[in-house]
């Protein structure tokens, strides 16, 4: 592996390996000196063009672990725009000799123009393109899944996972989408027709319309952040019947198996996709989603650059 | 190719790991304060024979433990990425402990170099002494192991392989490579 | 002005002929080795076409000359084997006054290596709000009878009625660019399986096909004619067929790119295969060339889009849409419609010159090759293969799609007005 662009990129061998690597790297983060020496010398860009300080932070704090030196470069403002910041910014962090660029942009494709261009030899990971891809946040979900309900080894074939929201504009859901069925679960997502794209019905997954009958069967249920402004656009008529419909309350929140947990990639938005007291749930495990987030990253940025580059064998 | 000459057979072996026991229980005076940590993936395997072995002459359990050092070696960029080993340590920790490192070939001794900072970062032991079941000689870095399987002088260019039946199926140790 | 001759070429592939030039008019058609001029061009195994009349090109002149020029277009354009082509109004100023149709057309002129004719505007700054002088534009210099607010579309429904019904006065054609807005907020690329699979806007063939519906039906019901721009579905095809067995005044163009490239390019976010309308899939590809075969398309207009390199070196969503055509506009149609017998010479002669210029009413161009009709000649040799190399374009700018292609068929010699303004592949 050079990159990381999208979860479709990684083998099921590879996928696995990504989360062993994390299940070992987590027990760092249980003991009192968490750094490791490991990518001491390298240098890892945060190379932010969209506000996100939660994966920022993630990976801020992953590459610290591993004593990678980081520098986080908030291109807030440089929109698309200007397209040409991407590149310039490439050619600059190329020249301050950057190992790898952790990259969020409002473009869907923008990491993969900035591994496919001359800009940089740097390792790209995708730390979320618009609405296209986001494979890290995957891969911490099917870690999570993968501890709570696999047995903390191996894939995840024989769970069922609902991934429930806005598919259309979710990153998080094509990634999830992808990555899940790689590991061998099924799922199934559901949403209002209008916030599915076009084509899902030749997507890996199942899709519904009725969370209802979708939850007791599910090992897991993964909810989306719906955004106000889609109601703008005619998305749905009203955030309460958005709610009404597809929200997590406590009472569907019984209706899932008593193992079944459920997942949030974050921010949630109390009250629309998820009550409050379902979010504060024992079986939500947002929190430990955090955690995992590290241990996760520290893996992808080891397996990246904890080696000798691709370029030099 | 060069075909691989066996210098140490099983029963060799088993010898070895007595007596390192016997070493190990007489130098620190007693099992007691003792953790066994092996160097994956032999050295894990080697840790519990010798924890067995303890545990035959003292009737006591030693613990015993694994540490991976891949995150620590100098080496990592000059081979592709390596997978993770699993690291168990007691959770009680390392400190005030009588560290035995446990590893099947020293050579260069840049792995218990690795291992060395590792401990370190775990806590803070009462000593850390070194066990292998081979020494080969040429060593880069100032460190001698403390219990010594056989010394085996070597060329640079040969190869020393320890085969366990927990891993490869028997037990054995060979040299191979460098020519005729 | 001294006279020239073809020697030995095949005129629109049939029996060899020598074809002589003289005083910008063809004055004889003879026996191979027959003919006596002062310049010879042997051109045995050669094809002779009536030279390519472009509907639909962009020369950017003024306000971007950094993506083009009026003279590198035009240079362009005669290497691609064009005698003629229509600037579009999305200039910057827009043509949508007489003052800026004149300009440009007087640059063309100036250039003396194609016939450059102006597309005006039809609503004043391609707002789509209110009508801009059509007929003042008609009646300048510059002759204007295509009018289109191209990479726009003329949204609302009464003023795409009343443009239709107000150039009658002066036998124009309203161009239209068929993209209703709404449906295509952002669009990226086409709408389908790849579009969800890259998170990129869907641009959906709906989009298209519901505004050609919309204007059959109104130049049906004002008796106007209409021209619609590039056509890139299926289901474009259907409607045009569809209004056209019903006899209402349509024609219709597809850009060479659409008869070749399919969506799946996209993949690669490289934004080289962004344009407008996008590619689509296959199936889109091989109704388009079935539509050009049977005449359901009427012409091949090459949608020639330059942008400079900053446009197009970034990621998807910033970067311009378009792509260069008019160089390689011959050896596409070649490639896909006369190589898999789609196409006649003959076919190919009427889609990509005399069709356009009875649609642009450009009345010495497009004209067969006959004794006493003005020399725009098109000389090509379909045997000889070219690997595309932009760097090697006489356009100022380089997104072409088709970098790196070996693609069949030269352009080997052009006569524009009995000028020689391209010889063995050079300009002249």
């Amino acid at each position: 592996m050079q990159h990381l662009l999208s979860a479709a990129d990684l083998s099921h061998d590879e996928a696995v390996l990504i989360l062993d690597t994390a299940a070992q790297l987590a027990e760092v983060t249980d003991r009192s000196v968490k750094k490791l020496p490991t990518l001491r010398g390298r240098t890892v860009v945060n190379l932010f063009f969209e506000d996100s300080t939660r994966t920022r932070i993630s990976f801020e704090v992953a590459a610290k672990r591993l004593s990678a030196d980081v520098i986080n470069f908030a291109a807030k403002g440089s929109s698309v725009s200007k397209g040409e910041s991407l590149k310039d910014t490439a050619l600059t962090l190329e020249a301050m000799g950057a190992d790898a660029v952790i990259i969020r942009h409002g473009a869907s494709g923008a990491p993969h123009r900035l591994a496919a261009s001359s800009w940089t030899g740097c390792s790209v990971i995708n730390a979320g393109d618009g609405t296209h891809e986001h494979p890290t946040q995957a891969l911490l979900d099917a870690y999570t899944l993968r501890r709570h309900l696999a047995g903390g080894s191996g894939d995840l074939s024989g769970l069922s996972v609902a991934i429930v929201g806005d598919i259309l504009h979710s990153r998080v859901a094509r990634s999830n989408v992808l990555l899940l069925k790689t590991l061998g679960a099924s799922v199934t997502v559901v949403a209002p027709p209008t916030l599915l794209p076009y084509g899902i019905d030749s997507w890996p997954c199942s899709v519904s319309y009725d969370i209802e009958s979708v939850l007791p069967r599910v090992d897991a249920v993964m909810m989306l952040r719906v955004q106000a402004e889609r109601m703008q656009a005619a998305f749905f008529p009203s955030a309460l019947e958005y709610s009404r419909l597809y929200g997590l309350d406590i009472d569907r929140f019984n209706l899932l198996p008593s193992h079944a947990i459920v997942l949030h990639p974050g921010p949630m938005n109390r009250g629309m996709e998820i009550s409050a007291d379902v979010a504060d749930e024992n079986r939500s495990v947002m929190v430990e989603q955090v955690a995992n987030g590290v241990s996760v990253r520290m893996a992808v940025l080891y397996l990246l650059l904890g080696g000798m580059a691709e370029v030099e064998q | 190719m060069d075909s691989a000459r066996v210098v140490l057979d099983e029963a060799d072996i088993a010898r070895a790991i007595r007596r390192i026991a016997h070493e190990i229980v007489e130098k620190a005076k007693g099992p007691e304060a003792l953790l066994l940590l092996g160097i994956p993936t032999r050295g894990v395997f080697l840790a519990q024979r010798i924890a067995d072995a303890i545990t035959a002459i003292e009737g006591v359990q030693v613990p015993c433990g694994a540490l991976d050092i891949t995150l620590y070696r100098d080496d990592l960029r000059l081979r592709t990425v390596r997978a993770l080993e699993s690291t168990s340590i007691p959770t009680s920790g390392v400190d005030g402990l009588t560290i035995v490192l446990v590893d099947d070939v020293l050579f260069s001794g840049r792995t218990i170099r690795a291992a060395l900072d590792a401990l370190n970062d775990l806590g803070r032991p009462a000593a850390v002494r070194l066990a292998v079941l081979v020494d080969r000689g040429h060593r880069e870095l100032p460190i001698r192991p403390d219990y010594v399987g056989k010394n085996l002088p070597t060329s640079l260019v040969e190869n020393v392989r320890v085969l366990l039946a927990e891993v490869d199926g028997a037990d054995s140790v060979e040299i191979n490579g460098g020519g005729s | 002005m001294s006279s020239q001759v073809l020697r030995n070429v095949r005129p629109y592939g049939e029996e060899a002929a020598d074809i002589v030039i003289e005083d910008g008019l063809i004055v004889a058609i003879s026996q191979p080795g027959s003919g006596v001029g002062d310049v010879v061009f042997e051109c045995a195994e050669l094809i002779a076409l009536p030279g390519f009349v472009d509907l639909h090109t962009h020369l950017r002149e003024p306000g971007r000359e950094d993506a083009e020029t009026i003279l590198t277009g035009a240079q362009s354009a005669a290497l691609g084997g064009f005698t003629c082509v229509h600037a579009m109004a999305n200039t910057s100023p827009v043509a949508d006054t007489a003052g800026v149709v004149e300009q440009v057309w007087r640059r063309g002129k100036e250039t003396g290596l194609v016939n450059v004719r102006p597309v005006g505007a039809v609503t004043v700054g391609l707002d789509g709000t209110q009508l801009a002088e059509l007929g003042a534009m008609a009646h300048s210099a510059a002759n204007v009878r295509v009018f289109s607010d191209d990479g726009k579309c003329v949204h609302d429904p009464l003023l795409m009625r009343r443009a239709l019904e107000y150039v009658k006065a002066f036998d124009g054609v309203v161009a239209q660019h068929a993209q209703d807005p709404r449906l295509t907020i952002d669009a990226q690329m086409n709408e389908g399986l790849l579009s969800g699979q890259l998170g990129l806007a869907g641009w959906p063939a709906v989009a298209e096909e519901s505004i050609i519906a919309r204007d059959v039906l109104l130049a049906d019901h004002v008796g106007s004619r209409l021209h619609v721009c590039h056509l890139s579905t299926a289901g474009s095809v259907d409607v045009i067929r569809w209004a056209k067995a019903r006899g209402i005044n349509v024609t219709a163009e597809v850009a060479p790119h659409h008869l070749l490239l399919t969506e799946e390019l996209v993949a690669s976010y490289d934004p080289i295969y962004k344009v407008n309308p996008p590619l689509r899939r296959i199936e889109d590809v091989v109704a388009l060339r079935e539509a050009v075969a049977d005449g359901t398309i009427d012409i091949i207009a090459t949608d020639h889009a330059p942008h400079p390199h900053e446009d197009k070196d970034c990621e998807w969503a910033a970067a311009a849409m378009g792509m260069l055509g008019l160089e390689t506009a011959f050896s596409i149609a070649l490639l896909t419609l006369v190589e898999p017998g789609m196409l006649t010479w003959r076919e190919l002669a009427d889609r990509m010159s005399i069709a356009p210029a009875k649609i642009g009413r450009v009345l010495d161009q497009g004209r067969d090759l006959k004794v006493g009709e003005p020399a725009n000649i098109t000389v090509v040799n379909p045997r000889l293969r070219t690997v595309v190399e932009p760097a090697n374009m006489a356009s100022k700018s380089r997104n072409t799609p088709y970098a790196g292609m070996d693609l069949p068929g030269q352009v080997t010699h052009v006569f524009y007005a009995g000028k020689c303004t391209v010889r063995d592949g050079v300009l002249a």
